[in-house]
């Protein structure tokens, strides 16, 4: 049950080394802090049960961050009312975000191609809407679900006293809030990688890859598409609360923009950037948005002056003006530009980019040119 | 923030969590409390010391952001014996002498909160676990304020607020890690409505359009305690969603309600279109009750105002501080910020300007930069000649409190920053509240 092929087994292996040498191989990019690692590891997991949805089955969901909100939303409930300890917090959040897949799968599954893409979207715009306002009493609205020093936490204060300040989240006495919360995360998504390979190879995934390439002859010879888009859409809810559920593990807070369309814009962004469909580019992708998002907006012009301090005054002045324009607040248009490139140039991803880079330079061989296979299209 | 029954030290952990992790599979747990009291975390050793300036860069409140960090690095210029000082010469009582904090050059590094509660967490974690930061603070809405000010606290890091106007901030949400320099909802209202019954009388019908959202409701709730108190009446408080842009289907009804004063709880965009449709609609021309109809925007600033345009000529708010106040202090200020920038400075970058050269003051005055030994300094400080006259932090929520600014849309405005007027100072005295009234507790000063 456990067994993989060689070749796909080799992959998981670097992966897994890869994803536990962060810490190191991270430092000279001046990203490693416990904060950002975790982001690392849980969007890699986000984004691999993504892939399994738009990436195996061509479903593409535009409102995937709704079920990533709910898994927060049960994990910090599960810190307020139950106990500190992150099992239960992620096991609340993962059933939770499943029940709500399946509810929004069922019905938006009852259409394909965009008219799926627009339900989901519209599916998610109104859980953000709730939990910004509606929902307050359960969500806490705008300012976001926190830990308070009068919640119940049942478990944990039946077996000991009250502290004087707000509890951590903790794993068999291990701070969840730093690098302990980093090695959580980065085994789940190491777990979550494995299941995805399985999926991949299962006759389930040869159903799933089906569908994709065409629905209709699918159903022609007889299959009911139904169930099985359904288990995946519901499989890759289950990773988005799971993702969730460990940021809320690591940072007990749930805020409701996490559900707004933008974050699930974010998610169809990483993905395609890494490479839809291959296992390792949508958690590439996700590294590459986040690693943006936190280093490249950190550029302030003192940086940049120190940076460019070697160059004349004059010159320095024109280069720090010219580089300020795509880092600092600026980052969102690097990552424009790089997402524009890619779609021209790479439309596999990054992954293509690897490949033909491969194909070049060590195989001897031409790459193969891309033919855009019309029938191959995404959930049509 | 210490999890007590197991009596590990927090920092302990997180030192050898990682290797502990690998190598035996359980984290070491025999370390006793105290041990490490000097020690804390970003300890500034060298010559350094580091602050991190979190503010909006991007999204809706980008202006504010960028006037903030304007404000911050002329604080750090000051800080450090550069420029004219500013308000480091009004200061009372000061023990500031322009040679950075404690003798170490103040250096700063930034982040943009983006106005989401993740996005302002994720870049304070950055700057506080990579850059090494000793504080953190900014920010431009209550939402993110809330949420950066729990992280603070949980690592130990003091959090100077910025413009953050909700009554949660030190109310129900208060940390021992935060502090708010900024007013608050309860104080605009308590401020407004003495100035609303000498203007507009006792016997009024008051229609609320409120944002829905946190800052919003605690706004509406303490303007219709406030308005109530003085006598008027509410006819209905009406939700608005957050950036709705159209808001004629909202202020239609409230021609017809019967009510003659329109209270927007509103701020930034949505103030200036609520506010400028209001106008459109010709609201200010009309009657009822035999009375002209009014508008009030309890919570002003100028950058609204400039927004607003000559739609603001007349209206009455509150505001935390006004760049055209003739004390010493906010003089020194402007006439500094206005040579670094060449424009005044508003609001929000006076209360991060203070608020830094507060926090500075309060290490000089403690000693050390050791966090609960700094925040004893701040509670209970009185001081004067930042601008708002004799301000106290008071010790049991850390809420400034001082004189609060009525204002008024100025009618013959003298240039484009000079948008609005001073209506009344009002002393502090009326504007203060029993600290226990938002619920809400401080927590531990030591987080080991």
């Amino acid at each position: 049950m456990l067994a993989l092929p060689k070749k796909e087994l080799i992959t998981f292996l670097i992966f897994a080394v890869v994803v536990l040498t962060m810490p190191i191989w991270l430092t000279p990019f001046g990203a490693s802090y416990p904060g950002l690692l975790q982001k690392f590891a849980i969007y890699g997991l986000l984004a691999v049960g993504f892939n399994i949805l738009f990436g195996l089955t061509g479903y593409l969901s535009f409102g995937h961050a709704a079920f990533l909100g709910v898994g927060s939303y049960a994990a910090v409930w599960s810190f307020k009312l139950l106990s500190m300890n992150a099992i239960p917090a992620i096991v609340f959040a993962v059933i939770l975000s499943g029940l709500f897949a399946l509810v929004i799968g069922y019905l938006s599954l009852k259409r394909s191609g965009i008219y799926f893409s627009i339900l989901t979207l519209a599916f998610a715009q109104m859980s953000y809407n709730l939990a910004y306002s509606v929902l307050t009493p359960i969500t806490n609205g705008e300012t976001g679900l926190q830990l308070t020093l009068q919640d119940p936490r049942v478990l944990d204060l039946a077996f000991s006293e009250r502290g004087a300040g707000l509890p951590l989240v903790e794993l068999f006495g291990v701070d969840m809030a730093g690098y302990g919360g980093f090695y959580l995360s980065a085994i789940l998504l190491i777990i979550g990688f494995f299941v995805a390979q399985k999926i991949t190879l299962s006759p389930f995934g040869l159903m799933l890859k089906g569908i994709k390439s065409n629905q209709n002859r699918m159903k022609y010879t007889g299959f009911n598409i139904r169930p099985y888009t359904l288990a995946a859409f519901v499989i890759s809810g289950m990773y988005a609360g799971l993702a969730g559920g460990l940021l809320a593990v690591t940072d007990p807070l749930a805020g409701a923009e996490r559900m707004q369309w933008t974050a699930s814009g974010e998610l169809v962004l990483m993905t395609i950037l890494g490479g839809v469909g291959t296992m390792f580019g949508p958690v590439l992708g996700a590294w590459i948005m986040k690693y943006l998002e936190n280093i490249f907006s950190a550029f302030n012009e003192n940086v940049l002056h120190n940076l460019f301090s070697f160059l004349p005054e004059g010159v320095q002045e024109v280069a720090v003006r010219f580089v300020a324009l795509f880092v600092g607040e600026g980052w969102h248009l690097t990552l424009g530009l790089m997402f524009v490139l890619v779609v021209v140039f790479l439309p596999g991803g990054l992954m293509e980019g690897y490949r033909r880079f491969v194909n070049r330079f060590f195989n001897g061989k031409k790459p193969k040119p891309r033919v855009p296979d019309k029938q191959t299209q995404p959930a049509e | 923030m210490s999890d007590q029954k197991k009596g590990v030290s927090r920092r302990r952990v997180l030192k050898t969590g990682a290797a502990g992790l690998l190598a035996t599979g359980a984290a070491p747990m025999i370390f006793t409390r105290g041990a490490w009291a000097q020690e804390f975390r970003n300890n500034p050793t060298g010559s350094e010391v580091v602050l991190g300036f979190n503010v909006p860069q991007t999204g809706a409140y980008a202006d504010e952001g960028a006037d903030e960090l304007r404000a911050y690095m002329l604080a750090v210029k000051h800080l450090n014996g550069e420029g004219d000082g500013g308000m480091l010469s009004t200061m009372q009582p000061s023990s500031l002498g322009g040679n950075g904090i404690l003798g170490k050059k103040v250096t700063f590094v930034t982040g943009d909160t983006q106005t989401k509660s993740d996005a302002a967490r994720d870049s304070a974690r950055r700057m506080i676990e990579r850059d090494g930061a000793l504080i953190i603070t900014g920010g431009s809405s209550s939402g993110v304020a809330v949420a950066v000010q729990a992280l603070c606290q949980e690592m130990g890091i003091i959090f100077m607020a910025g413009l953050t106007h909700s009554n949660d901030t030190t109310g129900k949400d208060k940390k021992r890690y935060g502090f708010r320099h900024f007013f608050n909802a309860y104080m605009s209202g308590a401020a407004l409505a003495p100035v609303l019954e000498a203007e507009y009388g006792s016997d009024r019908q008051a229609y609320h359009l409120t944002a829905d959202y946190n800052w919003g409701w605690t706004q509406e709730e303490s303007l219709i305690n406030s308005t109530e108190a003085i006598g008027w009446q509410t006819t209905k408080a009406v939700r608005t969603p957050l950036g709705a842009g159209d808001f004629s289907q909202y202020i239609t009804p409230v021609l017809n309600s019967g009510a003659d004063v329109l209270i927007l709880n509103h701020y930034g965009k949505d103030m200036v279109n609520s506010l400028t449709q209001a106008i459109q609609f010709g609201l200010r021309d009309r009657q009822a009750n035999g009375k002209n109809i009014e508008i009030v925007v309890p919570l002003f600033s100028r950058l609204m105002a400039q927004g607003a345009g000559e739609n603001i000529k007349g209206i009455l708010g509150s505001t935390n501080w006004n760049w055209s106040l003739q004390d010493e202090g906010s003089q020194n200020f402007v006439k500094s910020f206005g040579a670094e920038y060449g424009f005044p400075p508003s609001q929000a970058a006076h209360t991060c300007y203070v608020q830094t050269l507060l926090y500075a003051d309060a290490c000089e005055r403690a000693g050390t930069f050791y966090p609960p030994e700094v925040i004893r300094a701040l509670e209970g400080h009185i001081f004067d000649g930042m601008g708002n006259g004799p301000t106290e932090y008071r010790a049991e929520d850390h809420q400034c409190f001082k004189d609060v600014l009525v204002v008024r849309g100025n009618q013959n405005p003298s240039s484009q920053f000079d948008l609005l007027e001073v209506v009344q100072e009002v002393p502090r005295a009326q504007v203060e509240y029993d600290a226990s009234i938002f619920g809400g507790e401080l927590g531990p000063y030591e987080v080991s």
